[in-house]
Order: C-alpha cells, then structure tokens, then sequence
C-alpha cells in the first residue's frame, strides 16, 4: 500500500517534470498564437498581456484577404512534389527491396549522399539550369526542386520497410502467374500502406515548408509560396506582428496535421533513413 | 570502396531464395526479366541524374569558370581554374563567416546533443501521458523554416518580444535589449534559435536508441550494485554509441546546410555577424551576382559535407549490423 503510493507520488513528480520540459519548448508556440489573437495596439502594449484581452480573428481574415493565393500557391506545389515523389520513389523502392542489381548499393549510397548536399548548392545549378528552361516562377520549377527533398528520403523509408513484408506472399503470387508488376500493385503497394503515408506526409511538409527553392528560383512575385510571402511581408511590415503571427499558425497547420496522423509512426528506425533536408 | 558492396548484401541477403522462381520463368529469358525489372529503378535512375548528379557537376563547374553580370543568365564565361577559389579565400569576409560558421555549428551541436539526450533519458521513465508529451516536444522540429523562424524573431524583439520583458521583469536588465543591432548577440540568437530546433530531433533519436537497449543489461548492473552514474558510463553510453554517431553526422550535416532561420531571422547581418557559409554563397551568387564565387563556396561546402556523409554512411552500416 505504501509503495504504491510512493509509486503514484513519483509518476507524478515525473509527470510534473515532463509538463515543465515541453511547456518550455512550446512557449514560442504559445506566444505565437496569443499574439495572433491580439490588436495591433494590444501587441505592442507593455507589460504584454499573457492572454488575448479581447480575442480577435482580424489577424486571421486579414491574411486569408493578402495571402490566401500564397497558401494555395504552397498547396498546389506540395501535392506536385509529393505526387512526383511517390510516383518514382515507390517503384524503385520496390526494385531495391526485391530485385538484386549489381548498382543496388550504389543507388542507396547515393541515395544518403543526395540528403548531405546542400539545398544552396542545389538552389543555385537550379536558378542557371531553370533559366534556360523557362521553369523560373512556375509552377513546374518549383515542384521539381521541391522534390529532391523528398525522394531520397522517401525511397529509403519505403523500401525499408518493404524488406521487412514477407517473401512467400510475392512468390505465391509469382507462382499464380502475376507479373512484377501485378504483385506490387496488387500486394506491396497495400501493405506497405503505412510507410508509403508516412512518405507521403513527409514530402508534402518538406516541399510546403521549402524557403530556399522558392527564394533562389524566383525573380518575380507570380508563383509566390508562402514561405516567401511571409518573408517579404516582413521585410515590408516588420511591426505588423499579429499578421505575422496568425501567418505563420496558417503555415504551421500541415506539421500539426502530421504529427497527429504520424504520432506512433514517427520512431527511431526512421533515423536510418535520415530525415528533413 | 571495397566494403560498400557488403551494404548491398546485408539488404539483399535474404532474398536469395528469390533465385529458385525465376528458374521456372527461364523460358522467358533472362535478358527480359531483367529488363522488365531495371524498368521500377529506371526513374529513380535518371531523376538521380538529371536532379542531383547533373546540378552538382553544373555547379562545380560554374565555380572554375569566369563569372559576370554579362555572363549572368546563360554560363558562358570562359575557365579560369581556381580563380573563384582564390578570390572567395582571400575575401575579406570570409574569416568573419568561417568563425561564425564554426560558433554556430559547434554551439547548435552541443547544447542540442545535450539537452536532447537528458530529455530522452527523462522520458524513459514511466508516467502517465509520456508517450503524447514526447510527440509534443517533436514540434519545433516539423515546423517549417521560416515559420520558426519569425516566431523566434518576434520574441526577440527589442519592443514587443518576450524575452527582454521577463528578462526585465527578473531585474536582470534595465533597458530593452537590441538582440538583432548588436553583432555577439545576434549571433547568439541564432544558435539559439537553431537549438530549439534540433533539440527535438536529437530527442527523438536518442530516446529510440535508449528504448533498444536489453533491460537485462540494467539488471545486471543493479545486481552487481553499481549506481545510477556508473550505469550510465557502463552501458547506456557505450551501446548507444552507434546511435550517438548517427546524431552527431546529422546534426553535423543538417547544421551546415541551415539556412532558412538565418535568413528570417537576420539575413545575415548586423555587418555580417550571422553570415555563415550557406547564407553568403546566396549572397554571393544572387545579391553580388557572383555566381562563380558563389559556386566555389558552395563546392567547399558540398566538400566538407561528403566528407561527414561518408562518416555518416559508415555508421548507418554499423547500425544496420548490430
């Protein structure tokens, strides 16, 4: 009796501590919000009040009215990249998982490498590159460069797990007569359901959240990700902060909507794989 | 590279049973299976090609050619070897970015290696709502770029930032202070700001390789009475050293690249005081329109990069291994 209650009493001191930690990291977070919900006036008020005194949305209209084209914009070109990204990364992760070639190694180390280099790197080849193929300011560019944060990632996180489905369903099948190509729609593709999601949820925050493609491959504002909206609306209205702030909750939507989704998904053996470029 | 093949092996290892059904299909041929195999691979293939192998070689390139505002959209600038190098190594701004370069990795790394392990060995306790509030401290690290970026800023704000008010409010200060005009601490906000942001990260792979570890392992010490710190020393860290390598190559790698909180947060001023290598090859190319020395910075940069990919590789097979 008395050691389940030190027991109780030391799971809540526990708890206590993990409720400081993550209060803690999630401040900005906090501060983001209530200042969203403010007016300009009240944003600037000292002491700053810890709550919204009069909780407002004209922060939130007033980005939809200025950005909402921006967020579409983000929209369009994270379903591209993602969909791009499924579309080569699914097959080859099959081909790695099952087939052996004699460049297999080759590609999977060149499949980590591709992660190291730096997006400025890619940014700038890109920019020269695009010019001559009129992909700057489109739609197209953008999905493209978006991409190359995804694949790598997504092949590996794919196939990982399809090394680890069962061998004797795609030989029954293969005896059944089915063709390479019948066994990875028709089985590997729904089993490996889960780690083709958790790709596919990955490539979409990578490529909404992508700043340097959308800065370097862009001379003017026609495609304008919101990344870059909000970067030269702050350069035009610094003080503007519950804008600012109720943009950025717009921009932070998707990663809340993964985390949820994803929450048991998200575990160490992703780590091999190597995440976020 | 004579082990890489073995990497291909311990992957494919089991799947050598796959040889017996494609006996059956001979008649086929061959030659046609493989080609109807090589066909799932092909377009990963030539996206390799085209978007990473092509651009890389294009921009090592751009960096020994002769680089102008004529030559600006189309690359037609004569070779002049290592010219670019020369002048970016000789640049005068270059000793200031490879110090804040190094402040800022070395900063970043440590303090986020060390609270996220301490984090991690905190939530291998158990208690209620662990696993959720785990999750919760993962969101700095899926928040976009710039989205961190602003937040951060805002808090930093001389006029309406929260730091200066509970730094005041603690007596700690007496007048605001300017965190972005003053060159030391701007530079300390942005490795703060990119500590926040890895911290979540190095937890989340910390706390997977701690959850790996066999509890008899633990009992065992608690057996032969060894204490909490001795544990520690004893087994936690050496069979988390294949994933404490891991942590440190991408924290390494993810490091260098950092770019977006930079430029959200001060574009690399004041006076270049947060200048680091990825932010000035930007500058270089798109704002001094020196695409050359631009990509002589960049290929620096990609250098020191493979170079931790390769380490980076190495530990990823041992991880695969064991």
């Amino acid at each position: 009796m008395k050691f389940r209650r030190r027991k109780g009493l030391i799971s809540g001191l526990n708890l206590a501590v993990a409720l400081v930690i993550v209060g803690l990291m999630l401040v900005p977070l906090y501060w983001a919000v209530v200042t969203s919900l403010k007016t300009l006036h009240q944003s600037y008020a000292t002491p700053t009040a810890l709550f919204p005194p009069t909780p407002t949305f004209a922060a939130y209209s007033q980005v939809v009215h200025t950005q909402g084209g921006s967020l579409l914009t983000s929209f369009i070109i994270a379903v591209g990249a993602t969909m791009v990204s499924l579309l080569i990364s699914v097959p080859a992760a099959y081909a790695l998982a099952n087939f052996r070639f004699r460049v297999t190694w080759l590609v999977t180390l060149s499949l980590l490498v591709a992660q190291t280099i730096p997006g400025i790197v890619l940014g700038t080849s890109f920019f020269k590159i695009f010019a001559g193929l009129h992909l700057l300011n489109s739609y197209l560019g953008l999905i493209i460069a978006d991409s190359t944060y995804c694949v790598p990632f997504s092949i590996l996180v794919v196939r990982a797990f399809m090394i680890g489905l069962p061998r004797e369903l795609l030989e029954a099948a293969r005896v059944d007569g089915a063709t390479l190509l019948d066994s990875l729609l028709r089985i590997v593709i729904p089993l490996s359901r889960p780690a083709i999601l958790t790709a596919a949820l990955f490539s979409f925050l990578f490529a909404w959240g992508d700043f340097l493609f959308a800065l370097t491959l862009s001379t003017s504002n026609s495609v304008e990700p919101m990344t870059l909206s909000i970067y030269s609306y702050m350069g035009q209205y610094t003080s503007q902060w519950p804008d600012l702030m109720a943009a950025a909750v717009f921009a932070a939507v998707p990663s809340a909507i993964l985390l949820i989704l994803v929450q048991q998904g998200i575990r160490g053996g992703m780590a091999t794989a190597g995440l976020k470029g | 590279m004579p082990e890489a093949p073995e990497l291909a092996t311990t992957h494919t290892a089991e799947l050598d049973s796959s040889a017996k059904p494609e006996r059956a299909n001979r008649a086929h041929g061959p030659r046609r299976l493989f080609r109807g195999r090589v066909l799932f691979l092909l377009p990963a293939l030539i996206y390799l090609l085209a978007l990473f192998a092509y651009p890389i070689v294009y921009g090592i390139l751009l960096s020994v050619r002769q680089s102008s505002v004529i030559t600006f959209v189309h690359n037609t600038g004569g070779f002049v070897g290592l010219t670019n190098y020369r002048l970016a190594v000789t640049n005068p701004v270059l000793p200031g970015v490879v110090w804040n370069t190094a402040i800022f990795m070395v900063g970043s790394i440590v303090a986020q290696f060390s609270i996220g392990f301490l984090i991690a060995l905190f939530f291998t306790r158990r208690f209620p709502l662990s696993g959720f509030l785990r999750s919760l401290i993962l969101v700095p690290w899926l928040l976009p770029g710039v989205v961190t970026g602003i937040i951060l800023r805002m808090m930093f704000d001389p006029n309406i930032g929260m730091v200066n008010q509970v730094l005041s409010n603690l007596g700690l200060i007496h007048s605001p202070i300017e965190w972005f005009a003053n060159t030391h601490l701007a530079l300390l906000v942005i490795v703060l700001a990119n500590i926040w942001i890895g911290i979540p990260f190095n937890m989340l792979l910390l706390h997977g390789g701690l959850q790996d570890i066999p509890h008899e392992l633990y009992e065992a010490a608690r057996v032969d009475g060894a204490g909490r710190l001795r544990t520690f020393r004893s087994i936690t860290l050496p069979v988390m050293r294949p994933v404490i390598a891991v942590v440190l190559v991408l924290g390494f790698i993810y490091t260098l690249k950092a770019f977006d909180i930079v430029m959200i947060m001060t574009g690399g001023g004041p006076m270049n005081a947060t200048q680091l290598l990825s932010t000035w090859a930007y500058t270089l190319s798109f704002y001094n329109l020196d695409f050359g020395q631009g990509a002589a910075v960049g290929t620096i940069m990609m250098a020191i990069s493979l170079v931790c990919a390769f380490a980076y590789v190495r530990t990823y097979r041992g991880e695969l291994r064991s």
